[in-house]
């Protein structure tokens, strides 16, 4: 298939778009990276996902698929030469299903909580013990999923990997920003571990954002977000 | 060795509905644990230790959790019979956005409608039936969501239709009226055994309301 076939619509800063990204590499896919201009967007996008209006949308032969999880489970069920991205006993995927909704619902909400909601030391200390919570479950979760392997998925990664570690470039970020460490060795020393070797993974190396420029991105993002409206 | 397959429940919980559904649909028999939210059994904390909600399907001493997931699950499991899922990728994909579109949204937007009075409950119905045409809108002609056979989105959405009682009466509007096709997808729905065994009577689910409105002084 031609890289035209597979086009994806995104932006570099998304971890969101990053899972699309990291899937599309393990199975070895080519295709045109699209990134849309912060704070506008493109007609396309407008036309590929009318529902949500958001990155990333992964384009097939023409055919628009959005939100990021549901990507990565059709990239996976389409390529099936390349290595598998959900694990194939059921009852092993309804597992890393479960952990993806929860780091989606309920955990990278709280993460993003610690810049843009708490205002003062006690609602940030709040936040960051919920950021914190989520890991030592993630911590506990790991020993059960990895069959001793470095990754969630085992021996390679997986879709749990995927899941958690698009989000580590901007927990660093926003460590830096906060003065606050949420992954620390001494709490989730497994996570520790297996951060590093997600980052080092060839399918993550190139997509994963260096922590100073997505720290200048973030810069500028929290001033527009906190500015006031103009008149 | 026989299945296993118990349903931690609470009967007038959608989420719970689109199990027992998943379950008849596949013809698996299993236990159904009613359970009391003001007191949940050490069972369903053990087995739902992050969240602590129903439904909870326990396959073999096993626990999966969100009913999404275990519809997915079961349909994994048992895959001879009636499948949930279509087999091509982009249906499927399609499938999953939709069955995502109404987690993402109906809750909520339903919960506003009896929760709230006067122009917070209208602004509250105009958002709930907006969503309601984005899907009547993605239904179409066909028959059920995925076209032919009912589906993931279908299974997804139905368990609200005996919801809808009772936010027509705190609402005071009708639904028909705005999303006929919509009412008429729910009816055909409703004529499948999977479906009508598995949701709630209204009038249960109505009184069930009346009662949170009173506990949180909603009236």
């Amino acid at each position: 298939m031609s890289t035209s076939d597979v086009k994806l619509l995104g932006g570099w800063p998304s971890p969101f778009v990053m899972r699309a990204r990291i899937a599309l590499n393990i199975k070895s896919v080519d295709y045109e990276f699209l990134q849309e201009k912060v704070g506008e967007k493109s007609e396309l996008l407008l036309k590929s996902n009318p529902v949500y209006k958001k990155i990333p949308v992964l384009i097939h032969a023409d055919k628009p698929i959005c939100e990021s999880l549901i990507i990565v489970q059709y990239i996976d069920e389409v390529w099936t030469s390349g290595p598998s991205i959900l694990p194939s006993d059921p009852y092993d995927r309804a597992i890393a299903r479960f952990w993806a909704a929860y780091i989606d619902d309920k955990w990278f909400p709280s993460v993003r909580g610690i810049a843009l909601i708490a205002e003062g030391d006690e609602e940030k200390k709040e936040a960051v013990q919920e950021v914190a919570t989520g890991l030592e479950l993630l911590e506990d979760a790991f020993p059960k999923c990895n069959k001793g392997g470095n990754f969630f998925g085992g021996e390679r990664i997986g879709y749990l990997d995927i899941a958690l570690g698009c989000f580590l470039a901007w927990l660093r970020v926003t460590e830096k920003l906060n003065n606050v460490k949420l992954l620390d060795e001494a709490k989730t020393p497994n996570l520790c571990k297996w951060a590093e070797s997600f980052c080092s993974d060839a399918a993550v190396k190139d997509v994963m954002p260096e922590t100073d420029k997505l720290l200048g991105f973030a810069k500028v993002l929290m001033a527009r977000f906190k500015a006031p409206p103009a008149n | 060795m026989a299945d296993e397959v118990i349903l931690l429940n609470f009967c007038p919980s959608v989420f719970g509905m689109r199990i027992r559904i998943a379950l008849a649909e596949k013809g698996i028999e299993y236990e159904y644990r009613e359970e009391d939210l003001k007191n949940k059994s050490p069972l369903l904390l053990k087995m739902n230790p992050v969240h602590k909600k129903i439904p909870v399907l326990i396959h073999n001493g096993k626990p999966v959790c969100e009913s999404l997931i275990a519809v997915e699950y079961i349909d994994e499991v048992w895959k001879e019979k009636a499948p949930i899922l279509p087999s091509d990728p982009y249906q499927r994909a399609q499938a999953r956005f939709w069955a995502d579109y109404v987690d993402k949204k109906v809750y909520a937007a339903a919960r506003n409608v009896w929760a709230t009075k006067g122009e917070e409950q209208e602004a509250a119905k105009k958002e709930f039936i907006e969503i309601l045409k984005v899907l009547e809108g993605e239904l179409g002609d066909k028959p059920y969501f995925g076209g032919e056979t009912f589906g993931l989105t279908d299974i997804s959405l139905i368990g609200y239709y005996c919801w809808f009682y009772a936010y027509e009466t705190f609402g005071n509007f009708s639904i028909e009226s705005e999303c006929p096709k919509l009412i008429a997808w729910a009816k055909r729905c409703m004529e499948k055994e999977s479906v009508s065994k598995s949701l709630a009577d209204p009038h249960t689910v109505y009184d069930f309301v009346l009662g949170v409105k009173k506990r949180l002084g909603l009236e």
